[in-house]
C-alpha cells in the first residue's frame, strides 16, 4: 500500500525536465503521474514511475540527486466531493500532509498522492474508512 | 606640502642608514621577546647580531599570519600589556582574529605617517575631513582620524554607513575630503544622484580611499562622478593600518614610509628577491614599532617597488597598486574573506565534503557574494521546506562567522566544474 515516489532535485535551467523524461524514456520507464514543486531557484520533481528503483539507479547514474520518498495513492470516484470525504478522514484521524498532488481518469476515477507525516498511519486510518488505496503492482495499469 | 621633509626627501644612502640601525634594534628586541620568532632563528642558526644593515634582512626568516593567530591574543607583543595602549583587531575571519597592539609612541608613529599620507594626497590643515571608515577594532577609522587630528585639519568622525547622512554633512559642514573605501565612494555618488545633489555643489575636493583593491577606471569613474582627487591609501593591521603608503597629488604609486617600513618584493615561487622593478610579492618588516613588531611579515599583495625619485620631490619608494594576492583571499566590502572559511563552515555542517563555488560579482557599486552548494544526495531532501531552511542555515552560518552576507544557490551535483580532480572554488566577476 505504500509506493515509493522518486524524487529528483533539478536547477531551474531550460531543458533540465526533459533531460530527465529522455533518462527514463530510454529505460523504458512508464509515468504515472508527476508535479514540481518550484522556488525561485530550485525545483523537485517528484514521480510516480513503473519502476522507482530502476529509475533512482538511471538518474544516479546520471548525475542527479535523487530520492524516494514513500507515498500513499488513494483512490477515490470521480465526482464532486470525493476529495472533500478523504480530507475529512485525514483531518479527523490527525493525519498531517506534508503535501500532495492529484490527477483523474473520466471512467476509472481520481488517484490522489498523499505525503502525510506518518504513512504506515495514513494508511491504516485510510483502511479504516474503507478508502481504495492503490498497491504497487497496480501502477502499471494506470 | 611635504610633513617630513628630512626624511621623506633623504637620499637613499641616508634612507639606509637609517633603515639599518632601526632594524637592528627591531631584530634584538623581537629575539628576545617573542619565543616563536626566536625558535625560527635558532631554527637556520641566525643570532640577532648577524644582522649588520638592512642587506641582512633577506636572511631572516618570514612571519605570517598563522604565526598572529597561533600567538592569540597577545603572544606576539613584546611589551608588557601596561605598555599597550590600545588594540585592534582584524575582522571577518573564522575563529581567532589577528589582534595587534600599540603603544603610546606606536600610536604617534601612526599619527605621523597617516599625516604624512594626507599631506601626499594634498590635504592641509584647513580641510574639513570627513572619515567615514569604520570606527572600532578596525584600524581604518581611528587611523585617519588620529592622522587628520595631528595634522591640524578638522576631524568629522562619522565612521560608516548611514548614507543619507553622510551627504547631508557634506552639505552642512562642507566637508572637503572623504575617507572611505572605494566602493562606497561609489555608493556615495548613486545616493546623492538619487537624492538630487550634484557634487558641484559640494566642497569635496580629495578622497582619500583604501582598505579594497581598485583599478584606475575605477578611479576615473570615481574621480568623474564626485569631482575629486580619488588617492590611493594602503595599510594593513598588521604592520600598523592605512599610512603604510599612500600616493601623492601625481598619482604613480603609494610612496611607502619606509623609515617605519621596510617593503621587500619577493618572487613568489622562490620567496627570493626579484629584480628591481619585477612583479612579486610584498613582503613589510615594521623597524619603530614597539607593541608588535614584525619582521618580514607576508603581505600575499602582489606588486612592484619604483625607485626613481618622484616628480613631488619625495625620494620614498613607491609602490604601486597591488595587481591581486598570492594567496586566494578576496576582499569582499572591506571584510577579508578566505574560500577555505567558507568550506569550514559548510563542513561543520555536514559529515561529508560539500562541492561549493564562490562567485563575486560587482553589482552596480557594491560587491556581492554568490555561493553555489551542490545539493549531494545526503542533504537531498524532496520538501521545498527542507532544502529552504538548509539555504537558510547556510546563509545564517557564513554571516555569524565572516561577518559578511552571501546569497545561497543551491545547484544540481556535478555542475561545478572540476579541474583536474579539484573543484574550481572562486570565480571573481568583478571588473576592477
Amino acid at each position: 500500500m505504500i509506493i515509493k515516489q522518486v524524487s529528483v532535485f533539478l536547477e531551474n535551467k531550460s531543458g533540465r525536465l526533459n533531460e530527465v523524461t529522455k533518462i527514463l524514456a530510454d529505460a523504458e520507464i512508464n509515468l504515472s503521474a508527476f508535479t514540481i514543486a518550484d522556488t525561485s531557484d530550485f525545483g523537485i520533481l517528484r514521480m510516480i514511475v513503473s519502476h522507482p528503483d530502476k529509475a533512482c539507479a538511471v538518474l544516479k547514474e546520471n548525475e542527479f540527486s535523487v530520492k524516494t520518498t514513500d507515498v500513499v495513492l488513494a483512490k477515490t470516484p470521480n465526482k464532486p466531493g470525493s476529495l472533500s470525504k478523504l480530507l475529512d478522514i485525514l483531518q479527523k484521524e490527525e493525519v498531517f500532509i506534508e503535501y500532495m498532488y492529484a490527477f483523474s481518469m473520466k471512467d476509472e476515477g481520481a488517484v490522489t498522492v498523499i505525503r502525510p507525516t506518518r504513512v504506515e498511519r495514513c494508511v491504516e486510518m485510510l483502511q479504516k474508512h474503507k478508502t481504495e488505496l492503490l498497491r504497487a503492482d497496480e501502477l502499471y495499469q494506470l | 606640502m611635504i610633513w617630513n621633509e628630512k626624511i621623506e626627501c633623504a637620499s637613499r644612502d641616508e634612507m639606509a642608514a637609517v633603515q639599518s640601525e632601526r632594524l637592528k634594534q627591531t631584530v634584538q628586541r623581537i629575539y628576545h621577546n617573542i619565543p616563536s620568532y626566536r625558535a625560527k632563528m635558532q631554527e637556520i642558526g641566525m643570532l640577532p647580531g648577524d644582522v649588520r644593515s638592512v642587506e641582512d634582512l633577506k636572511k631572516l626568516p618570514f612571519t605570517n599570519k598563522t604565526d598572529l593567530r597561533d600567538n592569540y591574543p597577545f603572544g606576539m607583543f613584546t611589551v608588557p600589556m601596561s605598555e599597550i595602549v590600545r588594540v585592534h583587531a582584524s575582522s571577518g575571519t573564522t575563529g581567532k582574529p589577528t589582534v595587534v597592539g600599540y603603544t603610546r609612541n606606536d600610536l604617534s608613529m601612526w599619527a605621523e605617517v597617516v599625516t604624512r599620507s594626507l599631506c601626499m594626497s594634498g590635504v592641509t590643515r584647513n580641510d574639513i575631513v570627513q572619515v567615514a571608515y569604520g570606527y572600532g577594532l578596525f584600524t581604518g577609522g581611528l587611523g585617519l582620524h588620529y592622522g587628520t587630528e595631528n595634522l591640524g585639519a578638522t576631524v568629522i568622525p562619522i565612521s560608516g554607513g548611514n548614507t543619507q547622512k553622510q551627504i547631508q554633512l557634506m552639505q552642512d559642514f562642507g566637508s572637503s575630503v572623504i575617507a572611505c573605501t572605494p566602493s562606497y565612494a561609489l555608493f556615495l555618488a548613486e545616493v546623492m544622484q538619487e537624492m538630487g545633489i550634484d557634487p558641484e555643489e559640494l566642497k569635496l575636493r580629495v578622497g582619500i580611499f583604501g582598505a579594497e583593491p581598485w583599478s584606475e577606471s575605477m578611479r576615473k569613474e570615481i574621480e568623474a562622478k564626485l569631482k575629486l582627487k580619488a588617492i590611493d591609501i594602503y595599510g594593513l593591521s598588521e604592520v600598523i593600518g592605512p599610512g603604510v603608503s599612500c600616493e601623492c597629488e601625481h598619482q604613480v604609486g603609494m610612496h611607502v614610509n619606509e623609515d617605519h617600513f621596510i617593503p621587500e618584493i619577493l618572487d613568489t615561487e622562490t620567496l627570493q628577491p626579484v629584480a628591481p622593478g619585477e612583479v612579486g610579492e610584498l613582503v613589510f618588516s615594521t623597524i619603530t614599532k614597539e607593541g608588535i613588531p614584525i619582521l618580514r611579515y607576508r603581505t600575499r599583495d602582489l606588486t612592484r617597488l619604483i625607485y626613481d625619485k618622484c616628480e613631488c620631490g619625495r625620494t620614498l619608494v613607491r609602490m604601486e597598486k597591488c595587481k591581486g594576492r598570492s594567496d586566494d583571499m578576496l576582499i569582499i566590502r572591506g571584510v577579508n574573506v578566505f574560500p577555505s572559511q567558507i568550506e569550514s563552515v559548510l563542513l561543520e555542517m555536514s559529515e561529508t565534503e560539500p562541492h561549493y563555488l564562490l562567485i563575486v560579482e560587482r553589482e552596480g557599486t557594491l560587491d556581492v557574494l554568490k555561493l553555489m552548494v551542490e545539493v549531494q544526495e545526503q542533504f537531498f531532501s524532496d520538501e521545498v521546506r527542507e532544502l529552504e531552511k538548509l539555504k537558510k542555515k547556510i546563509t545564517h552560518n557564513i554571516q555569524s562567522t565572516l561577518g559578511i552576507s552571501v546569497d545561497v544557490k543551491l545547484v544540481e551535483p556535478k555542475t561545478i566544474e572540476r579541474t583536474a580532480g579539484k573543484a574550481k572554488r572562486v570565480i571573481d566577476n568583478r571588473k576592477i
